[in-house]
């Protein structure tokens, strides 16, 4: 029969092709780290480790110390973080355990207007009120400061960390709450003395997972953290100008030539980010699968 | 009872296992042609994977070991180079629960031709009204072909399954609970239906009670706990059955 | 009882510090309405830009974006709901499938400008390109593709099983039960997932920096090998990168783009509840 063996080979191509399609986010985490390497080792030869991870980066100088964009951006992205957990949790936990339906349905829907909100926006918003505010409120002479930088990066953690909170605290077993108020506990007792528990790990993902998406933040730190690749020793780092990784590369690529030591030194800063962000992710997605195995999660 | 001198279904010594554990334990079992074969037996005995090994729908789940043989017209369903495409063109399937697909009474019935290749209209309404008048629904949906088949009653939607699956002119037809959903009248109607289709199918059925297997068996097996116990023309099987786990159960001693 | 207050206060505390997050959200909403309203006129979405960016319109900008969402929707599309299709109807549970999910779950948390150095070095440099439409529109086609491949195979994998084994005994093959039943059912699902990961192509800025984007182009680009301004990167131009702007500008462009993409996020929404009180299972 005709018809069978066109069909049977139609139903060949298209699997195959879907197969390809499915293998295609392995080729291209693979061929974005090639390029990575392909454009960022070079570096690795040109320039000295002790200049590499040294504290000075003045590229103009041949200066091409990571280490102050390295403690720019964990010093950005942990203060975000020191923010953004207990915000996040506590809103998930309100979201989920306690906001009467109304006010569930204007919070969920603002979070997914923030997760929306270009992170240039946010970036134009914190330099032309945010930091003047921060400014005239701390008495800085600057409001470009690390400071705001964290302030605006824990907002755009905020909605990864309470969506992936909510599903954790959704996953815990409605027995568990019922035998917490059994016990006589109060509603608020056992949400923080067995629900939260027993999210513990899928909140531990939550932070993960907004961590990763702190530090690889772009636009808007750039725009509102000052800028200055200084290093972060004193304690008020936090309320000066910092710089980050990621600031430095979408600051600096405009201008270099193709080729030169600075622009494999970018690209370098590429590689760095991007193998940091692997293991976050991949430290996140571990729990994930280990929850997902066990049937936890959905 | 009229025998076959050749079953249209033989399962030979078949032993299936899931994950961690076994389905079937070395059934081996005839399944004459244009009758209705009850298989029945508490929860878990079997009886639906075995269905479900009849037209390969267990293709579909990981995880899973078979050995043993089902030859369907003499042919092994599971050699290499069978179509399963055509296998379950030619054994038809009913499920459970009603499960009408998303879309109307007639893109329902019309499902299986379809893509089998069906695109003659006259043809396709000739399907519809034989379709739907075996399975005793015609009258009911004549008006409302077009209507979503969700908004049927679940009496209506069970035959229209039956329907759906009439409508590829299958040689067997395998029923899986058909009326565990439904009440008495609809039950009746779909018991009704299956004694004339009997004539032109072969069909195999797990009823939903004992006291179903009685009523529509011409042949029952006993299944318990993935092995067939015994298996007869219905009139010994429920009057006089071989071995006492049978007729424990068939006297609701248990299950 | 002192349990109960400590409960009450306790609840009060958190509906704070909801409203905490909130809050902020509506202020910058707010005050970018609120002052770019001002802004907004027809010579402002339709012109071209004048005197150094501070008088004029944004239309090449505006253009461009859309122009690079198109191209990422083309690019990402076919390859993330195939992707999705593969992971919810084919795959099974192997190392492979879990390597691929791994992927998927880095390829969401590579870093914007991360992205931008890989379009720079595969699409303008290797592929030569040079900074392009097309370029950029790759670029923000790979990076979006993991929002729509998750999005889709939860989609995909919403719509009960037993369709598929329903169309299985009724002689389709997957590819058929795939095709006609349950693809139609997820689309609602899948239209919502390719907005949101589109929107958030549309906003993105750093993935074009060295990709696309143009300083100043006061024209409209012919070709998908032509550069284009794009409206995130002209927000970042006129508001880090020139001196004396004036906020009129600065803030109606703000306000375009905002716009732009809570619109796409409405939508999104609204395809959603709607879908999901119309379907039948």
């Amino acid at each position: 029969m005709k018809n069978k063996n066109h069909l049977r080979w139609s139903e060949f191509l298209i699997q195959t092709l879907i197969r390809v399609l499915g293998f295609s986010s392995i080729g291209f985490v693979l061929l974005i780290f090639l390029f990575l390497l392909r454009e960022g080792i070079p570096v690795f030869f040109q320039v000295s480790p002790t200049n590499l991870f040294g504290t000075r980066w003045y590229p103009t100088f041949d200066l091409f110390g990571t280490l102050p964009l390295i403690l720019g951006s964990v010093l950005v992205t942990v203060t975000a973080i020191v923010i953004a957990v207990p915000l996040g949790v506590t809103t998930a936990v309100f979201v989920r355990e306690v906001a009467p339906n109304w006010a569930r349905e204007v919070l969920k829907p603002m979070i997914e207007v923030l997760a929306g909100i270009p992170s240039v926006v946010l970036g134009f918003f914190g330099m032309t009120l945010l930091a003047p505010f921060v400014r005239e409120t701390l008495g800085f002479p600057t409001g470009l400061t690390a400071f705001t930088g964290a302030l605006i990066l824990a907002y755009m953690a905020l909605p990864t960390i309470i969506s992936v909170a909510e599903d954790a605290l959704d996953a815990v077993p409605k027995s568990y709450r019922d035998a917490g108020l059994a016990m006589g506990a109060t509603q608020w007792q056992t949400i923080w003395r067995v629900v939260v528990p027993g999210a513990r790990s899928g909140i531990v993902t939550a932070v993960m997972l907004g961590m990763g998406r702190a530090i690889g933040e772009t636009m808007a730190v750039m725009m509102v953290t000052g800028n200055a690749a200084r290093m972060p020793l004193s304690l008020d780092s936090i309320f000066r100008p910092a710089r980050t990784m990621t600031a430095t590369i979408a600051a600096e690529m405009g201008e270099v030539a193709q080729g030169s030591v600075h622009y494999h030194a970018l690209f370098g800063i590429g590689i760095l980010l991007f193998l940091l962000t692997f293991i976050i992710n991949l430290a996140a997605a571990t729990t994930i699968f280990k929850k997902r195995r066990r049937g936890g999660l959905r | 009872m009229v025998t076959d001198p050749a079953p249209k279904i033989r399962i030979q010594d078949v032993t299936y296992a899931y994950d961690d554990a076994a389905a079937l334990r070395n059934v081996t079992l005839d399944i004459p042609a244009h009758a209705i074969t009850v298989l029945f037996g508490p929860a878990g005995g079997g009886k639906t994977t075995l269905l479900r090994l009849i037209n390969r729908l267990n293709d579909l789940v990981e995880g899973t070991r078979m050995s043993g043989q089902i030859l369907l017209d003499n042919e092994d369903i599971y050699a290499p180079g069978v179509s399963v495409t055509d296998l379950r063109r030619r054994v038809g399937m009913v499920f459970a629960l009603p499960l009408p697909l998303p879309g109307s009474v007639r893109q329902n019935v019309l499902y299986g031709p379809r893509l089998a290749g069906l695109r003659d209209q006259g043809r396709a309404d000739e399907i519809l009204f034989r379709s739907l008048n075996q399975a005793a629904l015609w009258e009911e949906v004549k008006d409302r072909l077009d209507d979503s088949a969700s908004a049927l009653s679940g009496g209506q939607q069970q035959r229209l399954c039956i329907a759906r699956s009439l409508a590829l002119e299958p040689e067997v037809l395998l029923l899986d609970e058909p009326t565990s959903g439904l009440d008495p009248i609809s039950t009746a109607k779909v018991e009704h239906s299956l004694f004339e289709l009997k004539k032109d199918y072969t069909i195999v059925i797990v009823p939903h009670s004992v006291q179903q297997a009685a009523r529509v068996a011409d042949h029952a097996a006993f299944f318990l706990m993935g092995e067939l116990i015994e298996h007869q023309p219905e009139k010994k099987l429920f009057t006089a059955p071989q071995k006492k786990r049978t007729e424990d159960y068939v006297t609701g001693r248990f299950g | 009882m002192k349990r109960v207050l400590m409960q009450r206060v306790g609840f009060v505390l958190l509906g704070l510090l909801a409203l905490v997050v909130v809050l902020p959200i509506l202020l910058v909403i707010g005050a970018i309405v609120a002052r770019g309203a001002q802004a907004i006129n027809w010579e402002f979405l339709t012109a071209m830009p004048r005197n150094g960016m501070k008088e004029g319109g944004i239309l090449p900008a505006l253009v461009g974006t859309l122009l690079l969402t198109l191209g990422t929707a083309v690019a990402a599309i076919p390859v993330g709901i195939g992707g999705a299709i593969y992971l919810s109807e084919y795959a099974r549970d192997t190392w492979l499938t879990r390597a691929i999910r791994l992927a998927i779950i880095n390829l969401a948390g590579i870093p914007s400008v991360v992205y931008g150095l890989f379009g720079l070095g595969l699409f303008v440099l290797f592929l030569q390109f040079g900074t392009s439409i097309l370029a950029g529109s790759l670029t923000l086609a790979i990076m979006t593709m993991p929002i729509i491949i998750s999005a889709a195979e939860e989609a995909l994998r919403s719509v009960p099983t037993e369709f598929r084994t329903v169309s299985a005994s009724l002689g389709g093959t997957r590819w058929q039960g795939v095709r006609n039943i349950v693809l139609p059912q997820a689309l609602p699902g899948i239209i919502t997932g390719v907005i949101l990961g589109l929107l958030r192509a549309a906003g993105e800025t750093a993935p074009i920096l060295f990709t696309v984007a143009a300083f100043f182009l006061p024209r409209l680009p012919q070709s998908p090998l032509d550069q284009t301004m794009a409206l995130p990167y002209h927000l970042y131009v006129i508001s880090t990168q020139v001196p004396g702007m004036p906020a009129d500008v600065q803030y109606g462009t703000a306000l375009v783009l905002l716009a732009l993409v809570l619109s796409l996020n409405l939508i999104a929404s609204v395809i959603r509840s709607y879908f999901r009180r119309r379907r039948e299972w």
